[in-house]
């Protein structure tokens, strides 16, 4: 195959020599990266790396401190998003940027809608653009519901359509597919070849490397905002891209220990949320790590959150060794030794303009509480003992969570729970967007903390992760558990059987 | 594997959802309710008092609610943009005087009300450059207008007054004069009304200031004027204001340095008992105008149900945390009912 490049033709859009750094953090230096048209490039690296700033760049929301910005071969100066945008530069980012009060139409052609005489918008046209793109895309959302309530998957496929609306000459996504299930990124990836055969170069960032050997073409590597390469995918395999990111050959992704579970620490019975999900019965014992696969939107967060006690059963019973819990009440659920590491780590899991010492503190409030003062030397000592045994890079431990990379982010939300010293860890997507290195860290942890006795459920819709972590596996369907697997039965194929409905076990 | 191409896709067809359409009646149930609870308040006065309902009496109900009416209409399109403009009654109550002096000197009519919009408008540019540029709280930084303009009007006006009998005739008559029982003073808050909500509909830099209000962060990636928005939405809000201070002038035609004291806790209640959202992004400016004209009306019928007028604050109050409260129940309901739908798509 010949490249784009050995044709002569020039990148619609590249970066020269571009640095950027935040205060003290270098987050960029000297990166360099050509986007042809009719071209997937992939952009791979750990979290941390300099993936963002380097989109953000290109999205005209930075500015390099140094370096430029090419626009077919051109130097050009964006001055904010609008400027990229009108430039033909659509960008989908990892965190869904959604208007919840307008409908789905607006939410697309925000900015840029059809207009009658007079710079009147025109709502009809916008409404029949807006199903037009759900067809293309094969989904049933209605363009006149606001967005507030859409599932993340939905809300993705808003953010997908958005950027199609404007037949960008440049697309770029991130984690585009965090959140989508097997068919739906099917469907984005036809999207994605039919935008190449029409001349767009595509950047692509995901953590599933399957996904990038799968559509993109050439790779470009970032280790901490430097380039180590951009290179063909051809002939290149998993491990390679690996070593290129992370530096070094990983340890084993998924190092779980062999444990012989004890006594039963967290049993369900029978629970049910009307509407939500109908009776729902495990248990998990000390020492092992059940792991609850299934398909986006199939119930799995809400027994969580229920068994936490955000919200309420309406029939059923959950006991921590034993003991009933309380419906809808976190406090004695944590009390009782439950602990809940959520899904969405930005909006549930931390303060994200607190710094990390008071993130990790949170839940010790009342431990670290001197005479009905808080003691902030217990605290700082605690929070500082959990960040270094877990590892979390950060410059000052009195940095918000918000200057951390995704990864790190979700280690402190981990050290808050773990510091709590849990007997139940009930953890939704352990690794969603975090890179490979912090990945394999994550689940040492898990592996680790379940070899000292405790109980970990573990939600999960990355199914290398589920296999390779899970004693137990169970598979929700709409809102019923459908099937338990044992980890020596458990298969992708067995799982996703479950997952589907196509098979009851 | 073959994926097929896009285009190609099987024709789904895009329902309307039943999650839509109860969203839709639930939004719109918010003005109507406001609409009845009026209805049914002026029902029952009427009922108590045959003599309420006059073609005087619904001329003042209609005049008490005009300037509320308008200073609530600006006040929303900073609200929608999650930001509030303390200073309203502060720029009404100098607005006035200066139109007021204006006047006395024996200015023309015309150019008195264009002068106390373009002081609206001043004061407007002021605030909004301050929250925009300053990235500072609206609620500390239009506080903060609220004094200085009280305290400029304080020392240009000191002990000084304006009466009626200071002013031209025609300027007075106006304030009071109408088309039967629709007073002129309605009719212009009510072009403007239907003006500003035509415009937030059908435009894109209305349904933008929605769209900030909604998801600020969301709205600077995809490239809206976040500043400049914000600015045009004050600015508007202060011409309004300086506009309801002319008015303020024609219909009652007394005017002195305590004009206005107070007022914008008034007109953020008639925004907020309207439906639109503290929070931003959602509501529209009839709710506000309804919120105004039920808080306004308050006043009148207590007085003709022989209740004692001491009450009128309390009842203000409670009405707000009523729309308050309503507002959360309906708000958690929706919430509850599109995750039940969402849940069964699976």
């Amino acid at each position: 195959m010949t490249h784009p490049s050995d044709t002569g033709t020039a990148p619609v859009l590249a970066l020269r020599d571009v640095s950027k750094s935040f205060g003290a953090v270098r987050a960029l230096r000297d990166v360099s990266l050509e986007l042809f048209p009719g071209e997937v490039h992939a952009l791979a690296g750990e979290n941390g790396a300099g993936k963002s700033t380097l989109i953000k760049t290109l999205a005209g929301v930075h500015r390099p401190d140094a370096g430029q910005v090419l626009l077919d071969g051109a130097p050009v100066v964006f001055h904010g998003p609008g400027d990229a945008r009108a430039a033909g530069i659509a960008v989908i980012y990892q965190e869904p940027t959604l208007f919840p009060d307008l409908s789905i139409a607006e939410n697309i052609f925000m900015g840029r809608r059809p207009r009658r005489a007079l710079g009147r918008i025109d709502h009809r046209a916008t409404r029949d653009a807006t199903a037009a793109l759900m067809r293309r895309l094969g989904v049933a959302l209605d363009p006149d519901r606001p967005a507030r309530g859409l599932s993340i998957a939905d809300q993705q496929i808003v953010e997908i359509a958005k950027a199609l609306s404007f037949d960008a000459r440049v697309l770029i996504m991130d984690e585009p597919t965090a959140a989508l299930t097997g068919s739906e990124v099917a469907r984005l990836f036809g999207v994605v070849r039919a935008l190449r055969e029409q001349g767009a170069a595509v950047l692509f960032i995901s953590h599933r490397l399957e996904e990038i050997f799968r559509i993109c073409t050439r790779v470009t590597t970032l280790r901490d905002g430097g380039r180590i390469a951009s290179e063909p995918l051809a002939g290149m395999t998993e491990d390679d891209l690996v070593r290129r990111m992370v530096g070094r050959d990983l340890d084993e992704l998924y190092p779980k220990q062999e444990v012989s579970p004890g006594e039963v620490a967290l049993s369900v019975r029978r629970l049910t949320r009307e509407g939500v999900f109908t009776d729902v019965s495990f248990e998990v014992r000390r020492g092992e790590i059940v792991g609850l696969a299934g398909l986006v939107g199939a119930g799995r967060t809400e027994v969580a959150r229920a068994i936490f006690g955000v919200d309420r059963w309406d029939a059923g019973e959950v006991t921590v060794d034993g003991k009933p819990l309380v419906n809808g009440a976190p406090s004695t659920a944590m009390a009782a030794g439950l602990a809940l590491v959520p899904e969405d780590r930005r909006a549930q899991g931390l303060v994200m303009d607190m710094s990390i010492e008071r993130n990790i503190g949170l839940t010790g409030l009342r431990k670290t509480v001197r005479a009905g003062l808080m003691d902030r030397g217990a605290e700082r000592s605690r929070s500082l003992d959990w960040a270094v045994r877990l590892q979390v890079k950060y410059a000052r431990i009195a940095d918000a969570v918000s200057t951390l990379s995704g990864g790190n982010q979700q280690k402190v939300v981990l050290a808050k729970w773990l510091a709590t010293g849990p007997k139940v860890l009930i953890i939704d997507e352990p690794t969603r967007g975090i890179d490979v290195g912090t990945k394999a860290e994550v689940h040492r942890l898990l592996s680790e903390l379940a070899a000292d006795g405790v109980a970990v459920l573990m939600i999960s819709s990355d199914l290398p992760e589920v296999l390779g972590m899970a004693d137990r596996v169970l598979v929700m369907h709409e809102g019923r558990l459908t099937a338990e697997i044992d980890r020596t039965d458990a298969t992708e194929e067995t799982v996703m059987a479950a997952a589907t409905g196509r098979a009851a076990a | 594997m073959t994926v097929t191409a896009p285009d190609q896709a099987p024709v789904t067809d895009v329902p309307k959802a039943g999650a839509t359409r109860l969203v839709d009646r639930v939004f719109k149930m918010r003005e109507l309710a406001i609409l009845l609870v009026f209805l049914v308040m002026i029902a029952v006065t009427q009922a108590g008092n045959s003599a309420f309902l006059s073609e005087q009496g619904i001329k003042d109900l209609l005049l008490n609610a005009t300037i509320l009416v308008l200073v609530a209409t600006g006040q929303s399109l900073v609200v929608i943009t999650r930001n509030v403009d303390l200073s309203v009654g502060s720029t009404l109550g100098i607005s006035a005087f200066a139109a007021g002096t204006y006047l006395q000197g024996g200015g023309d009519s015309a150019v008195a009300v264009l002068l106390a919009v373009l002081m609206g408008v001043g004061f407007g540019l002021l605030n909004g450059l301050l929250v925009s540029l300053g990235q500072v709280p609206a609620l500390v930084v239009t506080l903060g207008t609220l004094y200085i303009i009280r305290g400029i009007d304080s020392i240009w006006v000191g002990s000084r007054q304006i009466t009626a009998a200071d002013l031209p005739g025609g300027y007075v008559d106006f304030g009071s004069g109408g088309i039967s029982a629709v007073p002129y003073l309605a009719l212009i808050a009510l072009a403007v009304l239907v003006t500003t909500a035509y415009y937030l509909k059908h435009f894109g830099s209305g349904r933008e200031l929605y769209a900030l209000g909604s998801n600020p962060e969301a709205a600077r990636l995809a490239g809206i004027p976040v500043r400049k928005r914000i600015l045009t939405a004050y600015t508007f809000c202060g011409a309004l204001a300086g506009l309801a201070g002319a008015l303020y002038l024609a219909r009652f035609g007394n005017v002195d340095s305590g004009t206005g004291n107070g007022y914008e806790l008034t007109v953020v209640s008639a925004v907020v008992v309207g439906g639109v959202v503290f929070t931003g992004g959602s509501g529209s400016v009839y709710g506000a105008a309804l919120g105004a004209l039920l808080l306004t009306s308050i006043n009148s019928v207590l007085p003709a149900l022989g209740v004692s007028s001491v009450w009128v604050l309390a009842i203000n109050g409670i009405l707000l945390i009523l729309a308050i409260a309503v507002d959360r129940i309906v708000a958690l309901r929706v919430a509850d009912a599109l995750k039940k739908r969402n849940a069964r798509h699976g």
